[in-house]
């Protein structure tokens, strides 16, 4: 219990979830029509590749449907992935509108329901939109495809003379029409989704493409969806849990009589797990005061000592790619540049803390968690408390943000354990400063990268280290033909994991500022410098939109401003900014006045929605950029709220530029990470051409620029 | 005690440490006003006392009694939804939303206040509203949206 509870596992993003599911957790086929309402039903392709089979023909336990028409015409999505804010509720309904042809107030979304949807390993690593979107679009189509079939077959009709549009199946000819409800009315059909049907071009898009507003927006602005943490089951309790007083400290014994004592309190001590729950939040704080716990501390570094302890503690994996002979070139090159960059911990705070709700019904236990990956959460559970996954049902509704920090499921862990204890329901939800030193965090990490280029400004060598942080975005865009990249894991004194863009912030920070200090040295423009190195046509597309948004090159700073640029490719996507900071020589800070950002993910499913994604990635990169910092001192973090852990507020937010490109020609990738990973270094450069300082650390001034 | 609450009156037993926040939530199952820190610095918790927008998580039950709160509940009226959610959905503003609340709260102040902020004073006054999904600029282009709407 106490490893999934105090998190040991939760390892940098190169080891995240990538291993195939070891099962599917569908409904019972019996239960399907009766739940759905007759009509037809498209399953995902493994469960039987025949055409219009009904649903008997099918195995038992084989039913998980990815979509579902009803006699009314409603049309249902199933999703295993979850709502965190990235507003996938609207932009995968979209698509289905879309393919469809119906019009989006006829389609509602399951998500992140392990009862009701198909199996899914968890909504990160921008997977939603280029799998998750493909997969529900194929589903569209092919029940298009069928509805189209049916109405054919039912008017005795040509089918090539057949279209669907506004949900209505019309003939070309005769002007016979009747809405999709009407033609799977008293059917009970079941189809796999066929992978070869043709789906639109992005062209051809009508609903897809165009900004549709938030889906259940209203709800939220008038205060009507209930976040997990805003649920109440009927008996339901509060919980609290004992946490450790500072990382490393292990608990040697504990005395939970009083608290065992006080009225309506339930109290569990489950080895390292010490939780209490009563009917009202304040009681349950009473018992948890109550209880005396002695700790045995053992010595941890504090963050002094991290990127010396990261070095040391690291590995030599076999992660490292190489190309040529990097240390002759570099030893040849004509301009040279090697540095050492700090990257610092920091936290995702997310506005809603982790929630869960918990509650057994004999064996049976349905968990509501706010959480990134509710099947994970189903499988930790499963194991924690031993029961077959069958009994188990996780309910994810749309919930107070991620970022990646909640790939987890603490808070219904230890409120399964105490509704166990309770025999009641209980609701657990972190505090804020549970949720700034229990969660995981962003990861730390040492970068070493030294390299060298020609006089003509060709880049030559390429030497990249990255200890701890992780590897995403580790690779080189840029051309080189010596090289040496390199991961080395190691051992993260505080509980760390997935954050928004993985580790490709901080690489991309440390590449694209020895990018911008190799330009300095070779006296090359910064922006010409990287077209010349570059040859990916994408990545030159998102700069020169960027610097002409901005008016790169054709604009000079003011005294004591700067200008800077920088460009990254992530998942599929590019991004390239340019920022223009002020130096204020009295307060020895800065000030980022303006950005301009260009991004680039194939083409563009919701405009509106997009722009939303790339801002908050540059308003939250900014964060992590300039000040955003966990400090930590002998295990114990010092900063843990909000006064003390600095977050962008509206006054930290530069004049933005937003550039979209929209590429109709390419398939959409996800967007809501990789726009984070420009700003950063962009900033560090325009720092740099205002003040001559070159920082290598993450954050750049959490105290001013220091001397 | 009774609280006035969205102009009704509840009866509540409130200890005398408990916070306006908590009695919302747990006592009164007002769950539109969120918690997201606990010490008013990130304005999650924002209510209207007697119109001005106050941090109710720092906020003791006991001492807005016989005083006119406002939470987001109580917001639209006769079905009709304030211009600031309005122009809110408008603009189509949030991406997770659980700063929502706290943000309409906070607005619907500033309007009150200040009918026709400029840009630079939306800023000031918001600036202990924090929403961490960092579309700011887009709030900021919903609440000058609601100074469109109530003039009209």
């Amino acid at each position: 219990m106490e490893k999934k509870l105090h998190g040991a596992g939760f390892a940098p993003e190169q080891y995240e979830l990538t291993e195939t599911p070891s099962y599917h957790f569908t409904m019972n086929r019996r239960d399907f029509f009766s739940v759905l309402g007759s009509g037809i039903a498209i399953t995902f392709a493994a469960v039987n590749a025949s055409y219009g089979l009904p649903a008997e023909g099918l195995p038992e336990n084989q039913i998980g449907a990815w979509l579902h028409i009803g006699e009314d015409g409603a049309v249902t999505i199933y999703s295993g992935k979850a709502e965190v804010g990235q507003n996938i509720r609207t932009s995968l309904a979209q698509v289905v509108a879309e393919e469809l042809d119906v019009p989006m107030e006829k389609i509602s979304m399951i998500l992140g329901d392990t009862a009701l949807t198909p199996y899914d390993r968890g909504t990160f690593g921008s997977r939603s939109t280029p799998y998750m979107g493909p997969q529900l679009r194929r589903a569209a189509a092919s029940a298009r495809e069928l509805i189209l079939d049916l109405a054919a077959t039912e008017w005795k009709t040509d089918r090539s003379l057949l279209s669907i549009s506004d949900g209505i199946v019309m003939n070309r000819e005769t002007k016979q029409a009747a809405n999709m409800g009407k033609i799977v009315k008293g059917k009970q059909l079941v189809q796999a989704v066929d992978d070869k049907v043709t789906l639109k071009k992005i062209d051809d898009w009508k609903i897809a493409g165009t900004s549709v507003k938030k889906v259940n927006g209203e709800t939220f602005v008038t205060g009507r969806h209930k976040y997990v943490s805003d649920m109440k089951l009927p008996g339901m309790l509060y919980g609290k849990i004992l946490r450790p007083p500072a990382y490393g400290a292990t608990l040697v014994s504990a005395d939970l009589s009083a608290a065992k004592k006080m009225a309506g309190v339930v109290a569990v001590q489950d080895r390292d797990f010490i939780g209490v729950a009563a009917g009202d939040l304040s009681t349950a704080n009473k018992a948890l005061q109550s209880i005396k716990a002695e700790w045995k501390f053992e010595p941890q570094p504090s963050r002094k000592e991290i990127f010396d302890h990261l070095r040391n503690k690291s590995k030599n994996d076999d992660r490292g790619k190489t190309s040529g002979d990097p240390s002759a070139a570099f030893s040849n090159a004509a301009v040279k540049a090697g540095q050492t960059f700090h990257v610092d911990y920091i936290a995702h705070v997310p506005l809603e803390p982790r929630a869960g709700v918990a509650q057994w019904e004999g064996t049976k236990l349905t968990v509501w968690a706010g959480t990134q990956r509710p099947f994970g959460v189903l499988e930790d559970l499963a194991e924690i408390f031993q029961v077959p996954k069958e009994n188990i049902r996780v309910i994810q509704p749309d919930t107070g943000s991620g970022y990646g920090g909640k790939h987890t499921g603490e808070a219904g862990v230890e409120a399964a354990r105490l509704a166990k204890e309770a025999g009641k329901p209980v609701k657990v939800v972190w505090t804020r400063e549970e949720e700034f030193t229990w969660a995981y965090f962003r990861p730390a990490g040492v970068i070493d990268v030294k390299a060298g280029a020609d006089k003509n400004g060709t880049l030559t060598s390429w030497e990249f280290h990255n200890y701890n942080s992780g590897g995403s975005g580790i690779d080189t865009p840029y051309e080189v033909k010596n090289t040496l990249i390199q991961f080395h894991p190691s051992d993260s004194p505080l509980r760390q994991g997935s954050y928004r863009g993985l580790a490709a912030t901080a690489n991309n920070f440390a590449r694209e500022s020895i990018m911008d200090d190799l330009a300095a040295a070779l006296k090359i423009d910064p922006l010409e410098f990287r077209l010349k190195n570059l040859s990916e046509q994408r990545m030159k597309d998102v700069l020169e939109a960027a610097a002409k948004a901005f008016g790169w090159g054709t604009t000079k700073p003011e005294k004591d401003h700067g200008f800077g640029i920088a460009c990254g490719e992530e998942k599929g996507s590019f991004v390239a900014a340019c920022a223009e900071i002020a130096f204020d020589r009295n307060e020895n800070d800065i000030r980022v006045l303006r950005a301009a950002v260009a991004f680039e993910c194939g083409g563009i499913i919701n405009p509106n929605h997009l722009e939303n994604q790339i801002m908050g990635s540059v308003v939250q990169g900014l964060g992590g950029a300039l000040f955003e910092w966990i400090d930590f001192k002998e295990g114990k973090i010092l900063n843990p709220k909000f006064s003390a852990y600095r977050v962008p507020r509206f006054g930290d937010v530069p004049k933005l530029e937003i550039v979209m490109l929209n590429r109709k020609d390419l398939a959409p990738a996800g967007a809501g990470e990789t726009p984070i990973i420009g700003i950063a270094p962009a900033v560090r450069n325009a720092i740099a051409n205002a003040t001559g300082k070159r920082l290598y650390t993450l954050p750049l001034v959490p105290q001013g620029l220091e001397a | 005690m009774d609280l006035l609450i969205n102009k009704k009156k509840y009866a509540v037993n409130v200890a005398s440490d408990d916070t306006l926040l908590s009695v919302l939530r747990n006592n009164l199952d007002l769950t539109g006003t969120k918690y997201g820190c606990g010490e008013g610095s990130c304005g999650a918790c924002t209510v209207l006392i007697n119109g001005v927008a106050v941090r109710s998580c720092i906020t003791k039950a006991t001492s807005v009694e016989g005083k006119e709160v406002t939470t987001i509940e109580g917001l639209a009226g006769n079905g009709k939804l304030h211009p600031v959610q309005r122009a809110f959905l408008d603009v189509d503003v949030f991406q997770c939303s659980y700063c929502a609340s706290g943000m309409v709260m906070s607005s619907v102040s500033l309007l009150k206040k200040n009918p026709q902020p400029t840009e630079a004073e939306i800023i000031t006054a918001m600036q202990g509203n924090v929403c961490r999904c960092g579309t700011y600029p887009r709030i900021v282009k919903g609440i000058q949206e609601a100074v469109k709407i109530q003039k009209s």
